[in-house]
């Protein structure tokens, strides 16, 4: 059961850190390759010590790792938490979603018997 | 594909799911293919590749229901079931949600609410769990069942959330 606990204890965490637009959008640009915190702060027109408070909290979250010696100390995606957070979503919209398009056509069956 | 995007799953709390869909219907016409079994076993079904062989409502506050769903690729079955608390026809169910394969042990509180304006039904239905680890778990459950979507991709996430 501790398994459970800890796996269940890692999403909220994860959720938490996924749930401000600021880190997203962070996320989201270092998907595409590592950056130093100057360069992240940039494009979201944020403070330097703005994006690290940001960048902590991703971090704790296991979702980015950062480079301890080098002096940019670039920031890298964590894949893993990521996916599990992702899968666990995904696996529960899947389900709705196709059942709902199911539904959909169900529905216009209904209308049209219901017409004549 | 209008009635697709109206379609959202958050997590409003920490002890809730939450599904959110449009659908161009009456009110009543939803609510039979939410609670006729005839009509639930069309389309409650998730992704391709399963069938509904038992599905069971009895339709009053006090009554069970039962579904059932079974692989056709390899049989592997997922089965769950309830008791209705509430039924105001046809705006709103209440009723319980317990799967076999729970080992989280706790029952979890379903609320449908049928909502029509202009000719759209908005359905809202919000589980609410015992627990944040409940809730989690048995998301986690429901995914170690054959359902699996595999990874979605980063960009996917962000813009679901």
């Amino acid at each position: 059961m501790e398994l459970v606990g800890n796996a269940s204890a890692r999403l909220d965490t994860t959720f938490a850190a996924l749930s401000d637009p600021t880190r997203r959008a962070i996320l989201a640009r270092l998907a595409s390759g590592e950056a130093s915190v100057s360069e992240l702060a940039a494009p979201f027109r944020m403070t330097q010590p703005a994006i690290s408070k940001h960048l902590k909290v991703l971090q704790r979250a296991g979702l980015i790792s950062r480079d301890r010696d080098a002096q940019r100390r670039p920031s890298r995606l964590n894949a893993a938490p990521l996916a599990e957070a992702s899968q666990w979503l995904a696996t529960y919209r899947q389900f709705w979603e196709t059942s709902f398009q199911r539904l959909d056509d169900l529905l216009d069956e209904m209308k049209t018997k219901k017409k004549q | 594909m209008f009635y697709p995007d109206s379609f959202q799953v958050s997590t409003p709390t920490d002890r809730e799911i939450q599904v959110t869909r449009d659908f161009r219907a009456p009110r009543q016409l939803v609510f039979d293919a939410f609670t006729k079994p005839e009509l639930v076993r069309r389309w409650l079904l998730g992704p391709p590749g399963w069938s509904m062989p038992v599905c069971e409502i009895d339709l009053r506050a006090g009554g069970r229901y039962r579904y059932l769903w079974r692989s056709d690729a390899d049989g592997t079955e997922m089965g769950m079931g309830g008791i209705f608390r509430e039924i105001v026809r046809p705006e709103r169910l209440v009723a319980t949600e317990k799967f076999d394969e729970s080992w989280y042990g706790d029952e979890a509180l379903d609320t449908t609410v049928f909502v029509e304006q202009g000719g759209i039904t908005k359905i809202t239905i919000t589980v609410l769990y015992e627990s944040t680890e409940a809730r989690d778990t048995a998301r986690r459950s429901g995914m170690e069942h054959g359902m699996k979507a595999g990874y979605d991709r980063l960009e996917e996430l962000l813009s679901s959330m």
